[in-house]
């Protein structure tokens, strides 16, 4: 019986299409994530309690929580934490802030309108590694455009060094983050103000509010679930900051963020660690207290701003 | 008076303002352009050039014949790994984003939730470990090991199902089924065509993302001959003197290919991240 063979045949290949075939086509990312994301991210917890420097191997296996107790008397790290934060706030507070009021102007109707959003697009694709190059010879002490153009207003006598300390480098390194990130998040914010209902602002113009106050009081608060959502992005990417601080530094493969540290952040003190230091077991204890306070100011900014802007969430 | 602002016709302030925006955004380009193409007094000027040189040819020319920076194969690298992970990125994750939108298992609602969950975690802090384990694969120093961990993301599986939900209708996928076509069958006749303007925007920010990576490329293909263009001008910029006509000619040549795509895709950028953001 030929066809019965044929059926069951068929009939198993409609089962594993049905029943296992799913499983199979979302398996790659599962597998992807666990390999090279959740497995490293916990396993990361395991080598910051070994010794693991790359050019030292007979030291002990374990290493307890030595790389731990290290971190909370290594002025280095605490430095670094106090830099990261220090840009965060310079950069991710007025970013957002622009962002709002770009994305508000963006809102208008407007001719060319596309145009206008594609423009505001140009620094999110230019590489962080070639726009920190340009504001790198910008903000140079001797001959840069800053200084130049800031001639007329400051003090006059002295250029001002832009890596000779913390204020000043962290707001050469904010700028270049700023300069990146506001028309994306501007985007972000434009296309949640366009699902507000249209009517809600003819009644705020009936009762005369500007637009200056209808941003404020109409739009802001009823985009919020958005502006929560570029805090915590922001908060999470401005911890992480790598690149711009790598590269602003006149001796970039040193890695120390300035002569005395002036501007090394917390990623790149990590990197400094791990591969110019080779010790791998205390970078990965840095980076697990790293986890740790993203989680911490995540939450507490999610509670802050959800606060801030009206209590709803 | 009482319109609301996307019905008010933009004044001259605002054009304005949004044209000083633009002017900023795109003056760092601009000023690569002009010291990439100047002489090495130009940048010891004041007041500071301002305008294009002559000599783009001649610093590009000193960038791709350095001995030890290896530019050419960094440009080459980064088309192989963009375009590579591009693709891979497409395919992995319209499949599962086709799975969760329009099949039905077990725990796919928990398993799609646990997507969503990976895209608050930060890879970048288990780098310690992954160099590790890429170590134990034999894969440090190779593209293997740039392109493996971004083969499929948590990112475009959310993306894709959003996309598919809404445009390949169940009652298709349904007679689909009656006419017994199979899963993979109806992927590609169905639901591929459907997206593929999801597939465009995906595609763009994906290749610009991978493009532009830059920490991961240099942990673990410093110092080798082949690295990412990125990496390629980080070496650039090392050493005691750093001559910067160079640096920027390297940058501004790393730099072109993704302003095309701005150029061309523009528009789907802007829509790609403009529904994440409504949706997520």
């Amino acid at each position: 019986m030929p066809d019965t063979r044929r059926l069951t045949w068929r009939d198993r290949l409609y089962r594993f299409d049905m029943r296992y075939l799913p499983y199979l086509m979302i398996a790659p990312f599962f597998l992807l994530f666990a390999v090279f994301g959740l497995f490293p991210l916990l396993f990361n917890g395991v080598v910051a309690l070994r010794n693991y420097e790359l050019d030292d191997p007979t030291l002990p296996y374990w290493a307890g929580l030595d790389n731990f107790t290290r971190l909370a008397g290594d002025e280095d790290f605490w430095n670094a934490l106090y830099n990261t934060f220090g840009i965060f706030l310079l950069s991710s507070v007025p970013q957002l802030l622009l962002a709002l009021v770009l994305a508000s102007l963006l809102n208008r109707r407007l001719r060319a309108q596309t145009w206008w959003r594609v423009g505001v697009l140009l620094p999110y694709v230019t590489p962080i590694v070639a726009s920190t190059m340009v504001f790198s010879v910008f903000f140079s002490r001797d001959f840069g455009l800053a200084n130049w153009l800031l001639g007329p207003f400051g003090g006059g006598d002295a250029p001002i060094d832009w890596r000779a300390d913390k204020l000043h480098s962290w707001i050469a390194v904010a700028t270049m983050v700023n300069w990146k990130w506001i028309g994306y998040n501007a985007l972000l914010y434009l296309a949640a103000m366009q699902s507000i209902p249209r009517d809600v602002y003819e009644a705020a113009a009936i009762d005369g509010a500007g637009p200056w106050k209808q941003l404020w009081r109409i739009t802001v608060p009823m985009i919020q679930p958005v502006v929560v959502f570029t805090v915590v992005l922001s908060t999470i990417g401005g911890l992480q900051l790598f690149t711009e601080p790598m590269l602003f530094d006149l001796n970039a493969q040193a890695a120390t963020g300035g002569p005395n540290g002036e501007w090394q952040t917390i990623a790149q003190l990590i990197y400094k660690v791990g591969w110019k230091d080779l010790n791998l077991g205390y970078a990965a204890a840095m980076s697990w207290a790293l986890f740790l306070i993203i989680l911490v100011i995540a939450g507490i900014n999610t509670w802050l701003t959800s606060r801030l802007s009206g209590g709803r969430t | 008076m009482g319109r609301a602002p996307q019905d008010t016709p933009a004044g001259l302030g605002t054009y304005l303002l949004l044209a000083v925006t633009i002017l900023f955004s795109v003056f760092p380009l601009y000023w690569m352009f002009v010291i990439a193409t100047s002489d090495d007094e130009a940048l010891a000027m004041i007041p500071p050039a301002v305008v294009p040189g002559d000599r783009f040819l001649v610093n590009l020319e000193e960038v791709f014949s350095l001995q030890d920076v290896f530019f050419a194969a960094g440009l080459i690298n980064s088309l192989v790994v963009s375009t590579v992970v591009t693709a891979s990125v497409l395919f992995f994750c319209s499949l599962a984003g086709f799975a969760f939108a329009k099949l039905r298992f077990k725990g796919s609602g928990w398993l799609m939730l646990f997507v969503v969950l990976t895209l608050t975690v930060p890879n970048q802090l288990g780098i310690v470990a992954l160099y590790i384990v890429m170590g134990k694969l034999g894969w440090n120093g190779t593209l293997l090991a740039v392109v493996a961990p971004g083969l499929v993301t948590a990112f475009g599986v959310f993306y894709m199902r959003q996309f598919i939900v809404n445009s390949v209708p169940d009652e298709l996928v349904e007679s689909a089924r009656v006419d017994g076509a199979t899963t993979m069958r109806i992927y590609r006749s169905m639901v591929l065509p459907a997206i593929r303007p999801a597939l465009a925007v995906l595609g763009l920010l994906t290749f610009v993302a991978t493009w532009n990576d830059f920490q991961w490329p240099l942990i673990t293909l410093s110092g080798t001959d082949f690295p990412t263009s990125m990496v390629a001008i980080s070496d650039l910029a090392s050493g005691n003197y750093v001559i910067y006509r160079r640096v920027l000619a390297g940058a501004f040549v790393a730099t072109i290919p993704l302003l095309v795509m701005l150029f061309v895709g523009g528009r789907q950028i802007v829509r790609g991240i403009m529904e994440g953001a409504v949706k997520s």
